[in-house]
């Protein structure tokens, strides 16, 4: 079976770090990062390739400013 | 630096619910209200019934509810918005009228208002958010406060003696005859916020039967007043709040049995 492949779009400006999806991540996809955004947050950001589109980061974000997105199943290697 | 991943061939599943204003939430980083007013709102967006819909906005953290939600809302004195709520709808019965309040509002200062709108089977739902403490006004003692948990008030922790126990809403609104949806769900992670959304979805649904009150406590965190990181305070709930405020189905009467 094909390996799931996803993305996530963080809005970094928005974000809190308050490290849930981070946590919630079944694949170490995200973490936090080394900059801080305009409130001084350490904002949470894709660290590595491996997402695998399972939405739990997005569903645990309580400022909802996870989009997530999949790469289309025709177009999976 | 984070990595850049190409979004071509891709497909967007899932994204801010358009209903949430753009504007950024006042709540403390890994607060649960903010998951709470998503799910309002996506079921707002689902059911599409964004002009068909009224909130009753409550005292506490969530004060600000009609800030974020883009809906028509109204401010309710502290405690009253289940009876706010009620004339809503009696004047406007096609319309979905909820309330959304905290464990201070409904079950402290308006747990008079909540029991008889329950009792009196209001077609309305109401959305609790019990995170065990008062949040905005510093960290007291709330009537939810499990024995032995530390607040401003009580900083060795409740006592029975002199506190009482924590009160159980779901398991006493549920005895009443006039709810008809009654559950407890929990939003620490992501397979319990898929749950709660269901139970969401489910009660304001059952408005359209006219049959009775739909009731939906969230269990929630409190990072700041907890004084535990997001994470830590997540586990915190699934350690003690669970065992005292299980979760589940309370009562469901809307298939009619």
């Amino acid at each position: 079976m094909a390996k799931v492949k996803g993305a996530v779009v963080i809005n970094t400006e928005n974000c809190k770090g308050c490290g849930l999806c981070i946590h919630a991540c079944p694949t170490d996809t995200l973490g936090f990062s080394k900059d801080i955004n305009s409130k001084g947050f350490n904002y949470s950001e894709m660290v590595m390739d491996e997402c695998i589109a399972c939405m739990s980061c997005a569903l645990v974000c309580p400022d909802a400013v996870i989009t997530v997105y999949r790469m289309r199943k025709d177009k999976a290697v | 630096m984070g990595i850049t991943v190409s979004l071509e061939n891709m497909e967007k599943i899932y994204e801010r619910p358009k209903t949430l204003k753009k504007a950024v939430m006042h709540y403390c980083p890994g607060c649960g209200h903010g998951v709470a007013h998503r799910l309002v709102m996506e079921i707002v967006e689902e059911l599409g019934i964004q002009e068909n819909i009224i909130g009753v906005a409550p005292v506490g953290c969530s004060v600000f509810a009609y800030y974020y939600m883009d809906i028509d809302m109204q401010e309710a004195a502290h405690g009253r918005a289940c009876a706010v709520a009620t004339g809503i709808k009696r004047m406007m019965p096609d319309h979905y009228v909820f309330t959304y309040q905290g464990d201070g509002d409904l079950a402290a200062i308006g747990t008079n208002e909540t029991i008889h709108a329950c009792n009196r089977g209001e077609n309305i739902t109401i959305v609790f958010i019990n995170n065990a403490i008062y949040g905005m006004t510093g960290g007291q003692m709330a009537p939810t406060t499990l024995l032995g948990q530390p607040a401003t008030t009580c900083p060795m922790g409740r006592e029975q003696v002199a506190n009482g126990y924590p009160i159980r809403m779901s398991e006493l609104v549920a005895q009443l005859p006039g709810t008809i949806y009654v559950e407890r769900v929990a939003v620490n992670t992501p397979a319990r916020v898929r749950k709660a959304k269901k139970a969401l979805t489910k009660a304001f649904k059952s408005q359209e039967l006219k049959k009775g009150t739909s009731f939906v406590e969230i269990l929630s965190n409190c990072p700041s007043n907890w004084k535990m990181t997001p994470v830590d305070s997540n586990k915190w709930l699934d350690e003690n709040m669970l065992p005292y405020y299980p979760l589940g189905l309370y009562k469901d009467e809307i298939s009619g049995e």
